[in-house]
């Protein structure tokens, strides 16, 4: 056998090797996402548990909404601005600044506002879902409500899930605010243009309604779409947890996986909720 | 050979794999309506891995458990929480709910599985804590309270339902002599004047004398003595005798 047959083995077989290897963890991807949507239709079809779980489901509304909310004013504060900035500049050498107002505001209510909560939850509460959960697994607890014959999804997931899906909105219209506000306070100082016309046309520019339903659309399908990311973010956490395995390790393993995955969902549903809600 | 009607748990050659670890190797044993057995074996026998066959947390890779007729791994999610309710595990780590109170975790299985009203439960609740000797825990969470005590709050998690078969994962461990010792005639009495049908895993001589009334030995996957407790710790069998050190 010469060598040039040598290597093309070689490189054949390394590459069967990395098929094998990508269709592997593509049907473990497949996997996952199918323990999930199936998660995701046990939750719907137990929201009537919901005046059961009463208790867990405003302690979770709690700790992921009041407790997070300086830290969406800081960022949706600081998105604002930059978006006030960067666009600011760009406007200017058309001599359009005074239009400023009405990107930020559209910006904010249908994009960033929603997207920026959704991380934001995904960083601080769908990590401690994942980490809470998926220490119940390690230690046998959830082993325990089986044996108990206790419905975990009733009595762990559906709180949680329907928590994050009500507490998203309320922190993206505070985010949407403060972001709206920032990007005045930058339109004012660095781009002269005076707050009334700024607000004004922000103002203007929400209230433009939707035909099918006669609300300001930007507003509330931003919300809406909000609301969709607090559930999903929720759903992959408590998935993760549940699926934790192998002492404090698995633990931190299904943590970062809880974010990843709930950031990268997010941006995928992102995608398909603009289209449905916007396409003409 | 017992009858059918009188065997309640039938475990047939069953096997189990982890990975490339063959823990259980063909594990047969009865276990007969209102029969107090025992299980002895080294550490990493498999004993605990052969409780959570009984309860259905695992399925074995091949043959059978069956727990009154029916076979674990075939039953519906129904017909499985239906018997599970019949059944209360006492796990080896206590694996108590860790943001519910020990009243808590108490109260959740009658609060989730039946109709009692709220003042029945807390009765229950307290009866069963007294049973255990832990009176004034109740409001405790488990990371403020002692592994022992930890260990009895699941052991009365296990039996405030009222369950006819009790799968025990070493009850003893972490308890003082004392204490030790009135859960052992805890566990007697239940088999004896309630007819719970129980299985202890345990390693304490002293304490499978108390409760058991016979003893098998699990060795390499199998259960490869199976004697009454009065001839249990006098065997034949050279692995048991070097076990034991006798
Ligand atoms: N879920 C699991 N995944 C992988 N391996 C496991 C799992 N459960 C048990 N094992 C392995 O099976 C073997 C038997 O475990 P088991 O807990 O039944 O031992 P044991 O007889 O109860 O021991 P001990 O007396 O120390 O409690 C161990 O080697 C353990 O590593
Ligand atoms: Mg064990």
């Amino acid at each position: 056998m010469d060598s040039t047959s040598d290597i093309l083995t070689l490189a054949f077989g390394a590459s069967v090797l990395y098929l094998l290897y990508q269709m592997r963890s593509f049907r473990k991807f497949l996997g996952a996402a199918g323990f999930r949507i199936e998660l995701g239709i046990k939750v719907l079809r137990r929201l009537h548990h919901l005046p059961r779980r009463r208790r867990w489901f405003l302690d979770q509304l709690f700790t992921s909404g009041i407790m997070n909310v300086h830290v969406v004013l800081l960022v949706g504060l600081f998105v604002g601005m930059i978006l006030s900035l960067q666009m600011g500049i760009e406007l200017a050498r058309y001599g359009q600044q005074d239009q400023i107002g009405v990107i930020v505001a559209a910006s904010m209510a249908r994009e960033m506002g929603p997207f920026i909560t959704a991380v934001i939850l995904a960083a601080t509460v769908g990590s401690a879902l994942a980490a809470e959960i998926g220490t119940m697994s390690v230690a046998d607890e959830l082993s325990a409500l089986e044996v108990l014959s206790v419905d975990k999804v009733s009595f762990l997931v559906l709180p949680r899930v329907v928590a994050l899906a009500i507490i998203a909105p309320f922190l993206t219209v505070l985010c949407n605010t403060i972001g709206i506000l920032g990007g005045g306070f930058v339109a004012g100082s660095q781009l002269h243009v005076g707050w009334g016309l700024y607000m004004d046309s922000a103002i203007q520019a929400l209230r433009t309604t939707g035909e099918v339903i006669q609300l300001p659309k930007d507003v509330f399908a931003g919300l809406f779409k909000a609301s969709v990311f607090g559930g999903i973010v929720a759903i992959i956490s408590c998935s993760c947890g549940l699926k934790a395995k192998g002492g404090a390790l698995g633990v931190g393993r299904a943590t970062s996986h809880a974010v990843r995955d709930s950031i990268i969902a997010v941006i995928v549903a992102n995608y398909f909720l603009t289209w449905i809600l916007y396409q003409n | 050979m017992p009858s059918d009607a009188d065997t309640l748990i039938r475990l047939e050659g069953v096997h189990k794999s982890f990975g490339d670890q063959h823990i259980l190797r063909g594990l047969s044993f009865d276990v007969r309506r209102g029969q107090c057995l025992g299980v002895m074996g080294g550490s990493g026998s498999g004993k605990s891995v052969t409780l959570r066959h009984v309860i259905g947390l695992l399925q074995p890779d091949a043959g059978r458990v069956v727990v009154d007729g029916q076979d674990m791994a075939q039953t519906s999610e129904a017909d499985l929480a239906a018997l599970r309710r019949r059944m209360g595990y006492v796990f080896q780590e206590s694996a108590l709910i860790n943001w519910l109170t020990v009243a808590e975790n108490l109260a959740l299985p009658l609060e989730e599985t039946t109709d009692l009203k709220p003042a029945e439960i807390s009765d229950r609740v307290a009866h069963t804590l007294g049973l255990v000797h832990i009176p004034d825990a109740a409001d405790k969470f488990p990371n403020e309270i002692s592994g022992g005590m930890k260990k009895r709050v699941g052991l009365a998690r296990a039996l405030i339902t009222q369950p006819e078969i009790v799968l025990y994962d070493e009850p003893n461990a972490g308890l003082d002599p004392r204490i030790s010792r009135s859960i052992n005639a805890l566990i007697r009495e239940l088999s004896d004047t309630l007819e719970v049908t129980s299985l202890v895993v345990e390693h304490r001589i002293d304490c499978l004398k108390a409760v058991a009334d016979e003893v098998i030995f699990m060795h390499a996957g199998v259960a490869l003595v199976r004697e009454p407790i009065e001839t249990f710790f006098d065997p034949d069998e050279p692995k048991l005798k070097e076990f034991l050190g006798v």
